[in-house]
């Protein structure tokens, strides 16, 4: 089934009887080339790449809920590239890239708003650090701007500029940079995973990781066990819990991570905003609503809801860089757990048992890694190198401290990011 | 949440700051697979976890605060000076 405006049409003039089912819904075969454990968006796309990039297809995709019903599901759907440290630079370079061909490729409607973002800046520190990752961003081959003051009022004049402690002196902005219809980028990867015949299984938790001899030989499952040359893990908060049953221990913290969205109002907010002081970012939906969120909650949890500490927090934030919205009323609340690494960066590499493979410790940049993450995933497991951007990505960077990638600069500490 | 810090009483969460796990510390002389795991590793359980939280507006003790991460139910909170967790091995 492909999607195109002829086809739209003719399912509106035909009552829309027309639709099918994006994906099948097969029982579990026994054995599979590669299982990837948990279909979130990671799981999804490193599972269409390995079937539209490396023509890999016997593969499993096991989901203990439904698909998309993690973080993927969660988020506050920011996409950028606008980081400053090699290693995750041309890595979100890279899944930039692939963002911007991603709906063509797909075949499906993400949504995918290169609206631009802006990380507003307050004093003249600030200042110095939006110009150095500017122009790392910009030896990068992406795409950023130093905005002054008056630059910053033609695109978002509601700002509150002279906040006493924290006047807006400017912004970097990315104009490359967006936001993406959270859901529908789980469900496109799911479908193009599916039309190529990977089996994307859902309800079907993994309880066991099968090893013989040293080497990975499959999983036990809610729906019984599943042999696979190679297991591969995507599951983000759980990451924990799913490495625990091969018998390793991460180096990763689960943490809550709110958001926020108001009742919808009238077109107001056209970028994506981020205000230096109390990390709060804001985007306006495509319905209306302000979607926002700032901090973690800052201890370890597993619930998917937070405190009202940081919603008080939160929304002081918000109301301090855009006032006006303090006549908006809060819609929705909700949290995601987010598997936080010590230096704030992400791992994709090899796990030290033959044919298991490691996809965590996006903390809470996950959604905008997406495609990327997929797409070097699927290449580590297709071939057993890294893909070329994402090199840095190892897990034993921190048993020996070299390679390290502490983006905020805060200490490469569990309790610091 | 509200945790009841053994010397001021039940208190606010905002007044304490968390430190992480609380965790056995190698001892001098240790190789550097211990300090790894003490400093990097993480047992992370969907349950039951023992933790460092300092008393920043109160007393400024360090609590040893055993918690339900899935619930966030507080389950015991001790002055960590009186608990072994935490401490040099």
């Amino acid at each position: 089934m492909r999607f195109s405006g002829w086809r739209v049409l003719k399912e509106g003039l035909t009552g829309n009887k027309g639709w099918g089912p994006h994906w099948r819904d097969p029982e579990p075969k026994r054995e599979y080339d590669v299982v990837i454990i948990g279909g979130g968006g990671h799981g999804l796309a490193t599972a269409y790449y390995l079937a539209a990039e490396h023509g890999m297809t016997n593969i499993a995709v096991l989901e203990k809920g439904y698909l998309g019903g993690g973080n993927v599901g969660r988020n506050t759907t920011i996409v950028r590239a606008n980081y400053y440290l090699p290693g995750n630079s041309e890595f979100y370079s890279h899944s930039l890239r692939l963002w911007e061909s991603l709906e063509q490729e797909l075949n499906y409607n993400a949504m995918m708003s290169q609206r631009g973002i802006l990380n507003l800046y307050h004093n003249d520190g600030q200042r110095d650090a939006a110009v150095r990752r500017g122009n790392s961003i910009i030896n990068q081959g992406d795409d950023a701007e130093l905005l002054d003051r008056e630059g910053v009022r033609r695109l978002a004049p509601y700002l509150n500029f002279d906040n006493n402690r924290f006047p807006i002196m400017g912004a970097l902005l990315q104009r490359r940079a967006g936001t993406a219809r959270h859901d529908a980028v789980a469900w496109g990867f799911a479908r193009g995973a599916d039309m190529r015949g990977v089996d994307l299984i859902q309800n079907c938790e993994v309880t066991g990781i099968d090893i013989e001899g040293g080497k990975v030989a499959g999983v036990q499952t809610a729906r019984g066990p599943i042999r696979a040359k190679k297991v591969a893990l995507a599951a983000a908060g759980r990451s924990g819990q799913v490495a625990a049953m091969a018998g390793l221990t991460l180096p990763i913290e689960s943490h809550v991570l709110q958001a926020f969205v108001s009742e919808g109002v009238k077109p107001l907010i056209d970028q994506v905003i981020t205000f230096a002081e109390g990390h709060l970012y804001i985007s306006q939906s495509d319905k209306g609503g302000l979607v926002f969120g700032s901090y973690l909650d800052f201890y370890s949890s597993y619930a998917a809801r937070g405190n009202l500490p940081m919603v008080e927090h939160t929304m002081e934030t918000c109301v301090a860089m855009v006032p006006a919205v303090s006549k908006a009323r809060l819609l929705r609340s909700w949290g995601g757990i987010m598997d936080m690494t010590p230096d704030g960066s992400p791992i994709i590499d090899h796990a030290p048992i033959e044919g298991l493979y490691l996809n965590c410790g996006w903390c809470y940049g996950g959604f905008k890694a997406t495609p990327g993450s997929g797409n070097a995933y699927a290449h580590l497991i297709a071939t057993d190198r890294p893909h070329g951007a994402a090199t840095r990505f190892k897990l034993d960077r921190f048993r020996t401290g070299y390679g390290l990638m502490d983006e905020e600069g805060t200490g490469a500490q569990h309790n610091l990011h | 949440m509200r945790i009841t810090c053994p010397l001021c009483g039940e208190r606010d969460r905002r007044e304490f700051n968390v430190k992480g796990a609380a965790l056995d510390r190698p001892g001098e002389g240790a190789d550097q697979d211990a300090w790894h795991s003490y400093v990097n590793l993480r047992q992370n359980p969907a349950g039951v976890l023992a933790e460092l939280w300092y008393h920043e507006m109160g007393c400024g003790s360090w609590l040893t605060v055993t918690r339900n991460t899935v619930t966030h139910e507080v389950l015991k909170v001790e002055l960590a000076s009186e608990t072994t967790l935490g401490g040099a091995a």
